[in-house]
């Protein structure tokens, strides 16, 4: 028997890189203007993947990632650096999903999958940060999860051992299979693109890409099975309409503040417990923290 | 961003789609026959060159991303020999890691041995970009050259015992020099003979021997007993695995402190025979010494780089008397030079590697099948070609290289000095260029022939006749001016007779002359095709012009009493 790894990954946009044009007016993320990243977080989970196939090289990685027909770049990036395979759900059906209906797709198409034995994902996304999807998945799918994992200590067919990175220090832990992880950006970087394989999957390409640049892809297919990315759609992966995108999302953005923190008067402070009393409730009041 | 050296460097791009590499590559790539082979061969040149492309992305990615923040780390800690065995600084093994993790190895082999099979420009390029993330580096990662020699001169078991290894990231070593034998290798000593089972023994020292304690080591042996010249040499292949080798030490050195230098000492070195007997430094040395003095040249056009953009960045940060210094003449005239110097060097290298693609395939495609006619022309133009230009190219890319990091550390002032800036590495780094793989006076008397026998003159006419725009005519016209003055010095010189004392003492003066008439004609040719390099064309065409003048008048007033004078002083 071997292990069967799917790892979760997201196309963001570089909010790293932020410049003017990156909000719209309505306070959405204005995607256009920003490039589309590899979320940084899930690169570690890819990792932490290669690192159970190097231990275990009859394990399989696909990589999973919904949006739209560009998040292809997210499968042939992976498959570049050593992952055997993508899938992307795609759907007009799943656009506006917030961390609930992004859970509830995903976890129908991991199911779709079948006999997967360790779900990998970065801890969050940087477009979001909510760091719910991970923990969602697991849930639905009804399996442990190990979250903020650092290192991987130990594999088997069986179970799996890591080291979590936690706010005041490490903890290890232990979990049957299947079971989810979420890794932290602390985990190894992910290794570079090999030579040979960006040569050999250069050409991969998905159904609705092959569509939008019309390309007939029937013979390639037919010739190369491995240069085809797997689409998947809510009727594929048995999805109830109602559970899916907008419809299916309970979080409502109610606002969007654009705060601008413009230091117009500095305060003196003494390091005293009564000034630091004044400054932790100013902060509570403001939300700054709290 | 992440720091990539390929994709932020437009030069790079520039001379990689050059209208060339449609030949270099079909001929390379064999009509695409390994299409349906291998599943990451070409069908076609777009898909070749996008190849190409893609991977030296990752090569540049790689550079930016591991080894320049590795380079000052490693410069501090150096190698060591522990137990026989030179353990590398760490982020020495981290790099060769994540080069081998990524294929990088092998890049111009063939696939059946695991290599890329791509073609010189890109390999000279990776080797470039590698360059100026560690100078020092650069050597072990360029060293996979040996394949090459191995590949085109090797048996078919000494092949596929050696070759696979290499994509996997075993290291390589050219073991020449000895303490007796070092710019003139005719000099070797080591001994090689055959035991009673036939098989080869190697005996003797080796030093200054870079990755000293390579993986796979081509070996310049003794193999004539009784012989004292170049025509008892052989080469030899040796084997990490064999453990017959003592590393008496490691050098201390003045830079590229990243890369181990050692001395050897063979104890009955169990070795196999490369090529034939006597050939070794006849034939296989000056092969591989060829490509080791291109990949001189690419070390050195990178190291240039790296420390050109140290120096464009301090000079832009750093204020003096309420301005930028770039705003200063005498700093912006360093800067611009150095720029210039850069783009010269780098027009030159690519155009001598497109020169050595072409006749490298064209001899591989000679072993498959006989050459037409004009395919025979071909080889033999570019086979010229690439002779008279790899000196020419070791000896400028390598002395630019060192003005560029002098120069850097002038724009730095006191802090270039200091050990907080990585400048001052770089300097020491680019000492060693102008000296080993052959010094600065070895290429200049291996480019010599080239004045005497007028291949640099008649190659600068073909430049000549390359159209231009109208707004590049006025420097095409001072370019004529100054090859005329070039024609009238080395008439003058030829005065002195070309075997005379007088013209070896004025050799370098001509040779670099035609030097620069060769990188100033390319460089009108890049302008003219893009404007990105019209400064640098404008600067150094006028640069090299006072250069000329200077060598002209030097030799135009030369009188061969001076000799004497010269002399005089260390006879003393």
């Amino acid at each position: 028997m071997s292990l069967r790894i799917v790892v979760l990954a997201k196309q963001v946009p570089d909010t790293r890189n932020v410049g003017k044009d990156a909000m719209k007016e309505d306070g959405t993320v204005n995607r256009a203007a920003l490039p589309a990243i590899f979320n940084p977080e899930d690169l570690n989970a890819l990792e932490m993947a290669l690192e159970i196939k190097d231990k275990h090289p009859d394990a399989t990685i696909s990589v999973m990632t919904m949006g739209p027909s560009r998040a292809a770049e997210i499968i042939r990036d992976s498959v570049y650096r050593g992952a055997d395979n993508g899938i992307v759900v795609s759907d007009r059906k799943v656009a506006g999903s917030d961390t609930l209906a992004t859970s509830y797709t995903i976890s129908q198409a991991i199911k779709k999958l079948g006999n997967v034995d360790l779900v990998l994902c970065g801890r969050q996304a940087i477009d979001g940060d909510t760091a719910q999807v991970g923990p969602q998945v697991a849930e639905k799918l009804d399996v442990p999860q190990i979250t903020y994992a650092e290192e991987l200590i130990e594999v088997s067919e069986k179970s799996i051992r890591i080291k979590r990175r936690l706010e005041r220090g490490i903890e290890v832990v232990e979990s049957k299979l299947p079971c989810l992880i979420t890794v932290h950006g602390s985990a190894n970087p992910c290794r570079f693109s090999h030579a040979k394989r960006v040569m050999k999957y250069k050409h991969a390409i998905s159904a609705s890409e092959a569509a939008e640049r019309g390309v007939d892809t029937a013979k390639l297919w037919a010739e190369k099975p491995y240069l085809k990315i797997e689409e998947w759609n809510a009727t594929d992966i048995m999805a109830e309409d109602e559970r899916l995108g907008l419809t299916g999302s309970p979080t409502k953005v109610k606002k969007i503040e654009n705060v601008v923190l413009a230091a117009k008067d500095s305060v003196h402070l003494t390091p005293s417990d009564e000034d630091l009393d004044g400054l932790m409730k100013e902060l509570i009041a403001a939300h700054i923290i709290g | 961003m992440a720091n990539n050296f390929f994709t932020d460097n437009e030069g790079l791009k520039f001379h990689l789609h050059n209208e060339l590499m449609e030949e270099i590559i079909r001929l390379k790539e064999k009509d695409y026959a390994d299409f349906g082979k291998f599943d990451y061969a070409p069908e076609n040149y777009n898909d070749a060159i996008d190849s190409y492309e893609k991977v030296l992305d990752i090569v540049g990615e790689i550079t930016g991303e591991v080894l320049a923040v590795n380079a000052e780390e490693i410069d501090h800690e150096g190698p060591q020999v522990v137990d026989n065995a030179i353990v590398y600084a760490k982020g020495t093994t981290r790099n060769h890691e994540a080069l081998t993790n990524a294929g990088l190895y092998g890049m111009s082999l063939p696939r059946q041995y695991g290599g890329l099979n791509f073609s010189y420009v890109p390999y000279v390029m990776a080797a470039e970009i590698v360059s100026r993330g560690d100078c020092a580096f650069a050597n072990i990662w360029g060293l996979q050259d040996c394949a090459e020699t191995i590949y085109e001169f090797g048996s078919e078991e000494i092949k596929n015992e050696y070759l696979p290894r290499i994509n996997k990231g075993a290291t390589c070593s050219m073991d020449l020099t000895e303490p007796d034998a070092g710019s003139d290798l005719q000099a070797v000593g080591l001994k090689a003979s055959l035991d009673e089972n036939n098989c080869w023994r190697l005996n003797g020292v080796k030093r200054f021997i870079t990755n000293g304690d390579a993986d796979i080591k081509l070996v310049l042996a003794r193999s004539e007993e009784g012989t004292t010249d170049a025509r008892g040499l052989s080469y030899f292949v040796y084997d990490r695995n064999s453990n017959a080798i003592t590393i008496r030490r490691i050098e201390n050195k003045l830079g590229i402190k990243g890369s181990p230098t050692a001395e050897l000492v063979f104890n009955n070195a169990p070795a196999k025979l490369v090529g034939d007997r006597k050939l070794g430094l006849i034939k296989y040395v000056m092969t591989l010494m060829n490509g080791a003095r291109l990949g001189v040249g690419a070390q050195s056009v990178g190291l240039a780089e790296a420390a050109y953009r140290e120096a464009l960045q301090y000079a832009h940060e750093r204020e003096q008397f309420g301005k930028a210094i770039k705003d200063f003449p005498q700093v912006y005239e360093m800067l611009a030079n150095m720029r210039a110097k850069i783009d010269a060097s780098r027009t030159l290298l690519y155009e001598t590697a497109r020169a050595v693609d072409m006749t490298k395939s064209l001899d591989a495609l000679s072993k498959d099948r006989t050459l037409q006619p004009e395919e025979r022309q071909t080889l033999k133009k570019y086979q010229r070609l690439a002779d008279m230009l790899t000196p020419l190219v070791k000896l400028f890319s390598s002395e630019f290289a060192n003005q560029v990091c002098y120069d850097t550390i002038q724009v730095y002032g006191g802090s270039g000095f200091m050990k907080d800036y990585p400048v001052e590495r770089m300097y020491r780094d680019a000492r060693i260029l102008t000296i080993y793989e052959g010094t600065s006076q070895l290429q200049v008397v291996a480019a010599i022939r080239g004045i005497i026998q007028g291949t640099y003159l008649s190659r600068i006419k073909e430049y000549e006749e390359v159209a231009v725009k109208p707004e590049y005519q006025a420097v095409r016209d001072r370019l004529i001016k100054m090859r005329e003055r070039f024609e009238t010095m080395v008439a003058k010189a030829n005065e002195f007779g070309t075997t005379s004392e007088s013209y070896d003492f004025n050799a370098r003066r001509l040779v670099e002359a035609a030097g620069y008439l060769i990188m100033c004609n390319l460089l009108l040719i890049d302008a003219n095709k893009n404007d990105m390099f019209a400064s640098s064309c404008a600067i150094f065409s006028k640069y090299a012009q006072a250069e000329l003048e200077k060598s002209a008048a030097y030799i135009e007033n030369f009188d061969v009493s001076i000799l004497d004078s010269y002399k005089s002083v260390f006879m003393e």
